[in-house]
């Protein structure tokens, strides 16, 4: 049983580190280069998950993706499913959960780079999105291994708004934190010991590498 | 020397806060399952009314106050969502032989859900019924999901339901997603009907004969800041005005058979 939670917890973290790679980057490039009076709303959007308690997100998570919500009612239209209790609504409610995790550092990574890069490769004739693929994205590396390790971390610990959203349904919306919770609620010590400092360690090595790549001149989070 | 001014401030500040936090009268503390809050609250305010001290109501997972208490939680009373955990402490000498008793019995309601029908015969007609999904609270936690797995597999429904079956990590949270429409039935604690802010649809009683009796625990604490307080309110909370009190948030009273 939490051999199955540690192997849908690894899913969601990857496939949602994936989904945020996707969507997250040109939302980083965007909040890195724009001059719009909206760059600083988005901004503050995207970091509202690193001050929001995990059940104010599951709450209306819950709401928007139930069968009667905006979301899972198209959902529910489109494919017949629901998207409250499946694993595909974990993964909607992480991406939006970990999104400043993957976002931030990719931003900032993107800033330091800076315009004078990009403008001596359009001189040189490079279309921007060449210049963004060949000067902008191998520039920023290092902010974009920190956003997917801080991303995967964080989703894996992510324990309220999944159990809101998913309600707990053995291999397919248990994960290793809810996981974690039954076996202390059963009283059930020792495995609840095994689970937690299994994440403690990975976590803690995590953030190790994390802030060895920082350590340069240039670090890109947690500064 | 605006730093140090700032900071004498500041320590001023949380003395003020901790000291006014300790009320004269010595409060009696009681950790009580989530589920009974609002009668306990009740209770709390007749006790307090007949002359009793005043009660301080910490609410909370009966599996956390249990994990508080064997770590040292200044609690005088603990009212358990079970048997276990008061057993338990028991055991482990942090609960007061003899002090033990059952203070009140749950019941459970099958609740369908605003444009969801109930089963034309009840609790036993939901395997051949239109059921999207059915919100328990998780059995292996909480006992009223214990209960409801109980009577669902009594009735030989639990096989073709289970599919459908959505755990909550409380039996309040199950009745959160049939509100919130997640849901179109779940079987919860009879006392939601009671509640103020219940969510729309209708509801129907299980027959209790068809899962054991979902009995709480009172326990008096060996580690109490207010034992003299504790004992004063678990013998209010024996009378017939609290039994009566939690009679009308749908609980049984400690008394009352289960089986006819």
């Amino acid at each position: 049983m939490s051999l199955s939670a540690v192997w849908i917890s690894l899913q969601l973290a990857s496939v949602t580190v994936l989904v945020l790679l996707v969507i997250g980057t040109p939302l980083a490039w965007w909040l890195a280069n724009s001059r719009s009076r909206w760059r600083v709303p988005v901004d503050a959007l995207v970091a509202l998950p690193l001050v929001l308690p995990s059940t104010v997100l599951g709450f209306y998570m819950l709401i928007l993706l139930g069968p009667a919500g905006p979301i899972g009612r198209f959902w529910v239209a489109a494919t017949g499913e629901t998207l409250t209790f499946s694993f595909t609504g974990l993964v909607i409610t992480s991406v939006l959960y970990s999104l400043p995790f993957v976002v931030q550092p990719i931003r900032d990574a993107f800033a330091a780079v800076g315009r004078g890069p990009m403008e001596a490769a359009a001189s040189l004739g490079a279309r921007p999105i060449d210049a963004f693929f060949s000067i902008a994205c191998p520039q920023s590396a290092r902010g974009f291994l920190t956003a997917a390790v801080l991303g995967f971390a964080h989703t894996l610990g992510e324990f309220g708004a999944v159990l809101m959203v998913g309600g707990s349904i053995p291999g397919e919306t248990r994960v290793v934190a809810i996981a974690i919770y039954e076996h202390v609620e059963m009283l059930e010590y020792g495995a609840a010991h095994t689970l937690s400092a299994g994440l403690l360690l990975f976590s803690f090595v995590v953030l190790v590498a994390v802030y060895t790549v920082n350590r340069a001149r240039h670090p890109v989070l947690l500064r | 020397m605006p730093l140090r001014s700032g900071l004498r401030a500041f320590a001023l500040a949380v003395l003020l806060i901790l000291t006014t936090g300790v009320s004269h009268a010595d409060p009696v503390r009681v950790a009580v399952a989530a589920n009974f809050l609002s009668p306990v609250e009740a209770i709390a305010s007749a006790f307090e009314a007949a002359g009793g001290e005043p009660v301080e109501i910490v609410s909370g997972a009966t599996g956390q106050h249990y994990a508080q208490i064997i770590n040292g939680a200044p609690f005088d009373v603990f009212l358990a969502a079970d048997q276990a955990r008061p057993a338990r402490l028991l055991e482990k000498g942090l609960a007061i032989e003899g002090s033990v008793f059952t203070y009140a019995q749950g019941r459970l309601v099958l609740w369908a859900g605003e444009g969801h029908q109930l089963p034309d015969n009840g609790f036993a007609g939901l395997v051949d019924h239109p059921v999207t999904r059915l919100a328990i609270a998780n059995p292996r936690l909480a006992p009223y999901g214990r209960a409801a797995r109980d009577a669902l597999q009594a009735t030989g429904q639990w096989q073709a339901l289970q599919p459908r079956v959505v755990e909550g990590l409380s039996v309040g949270r199950a009745l959160h997603y049939l509100a919130t429409g997640n849901v179109s039935h779940a079987l919860v604690a009879a006392s939601y009907t009671y509640a103020s802010g219940r969510p729309g649809g209708a509801w129907v009683a299980v027959d209790p004969s068809w899962h054991e009796p979902i009995r709480q625990d009172a326990v008096r604490l060996v580690n109490a800041p207010n034992p003299a307080g504790a004992r004063a309110f678990m013998t209010f909370l024996k009378s017939a005005e609290a039994q009566s009190i939690l009679q009308g948030f749908g609980y049984r009273a400690a008394g009352e058979v289960t089986e006819p």
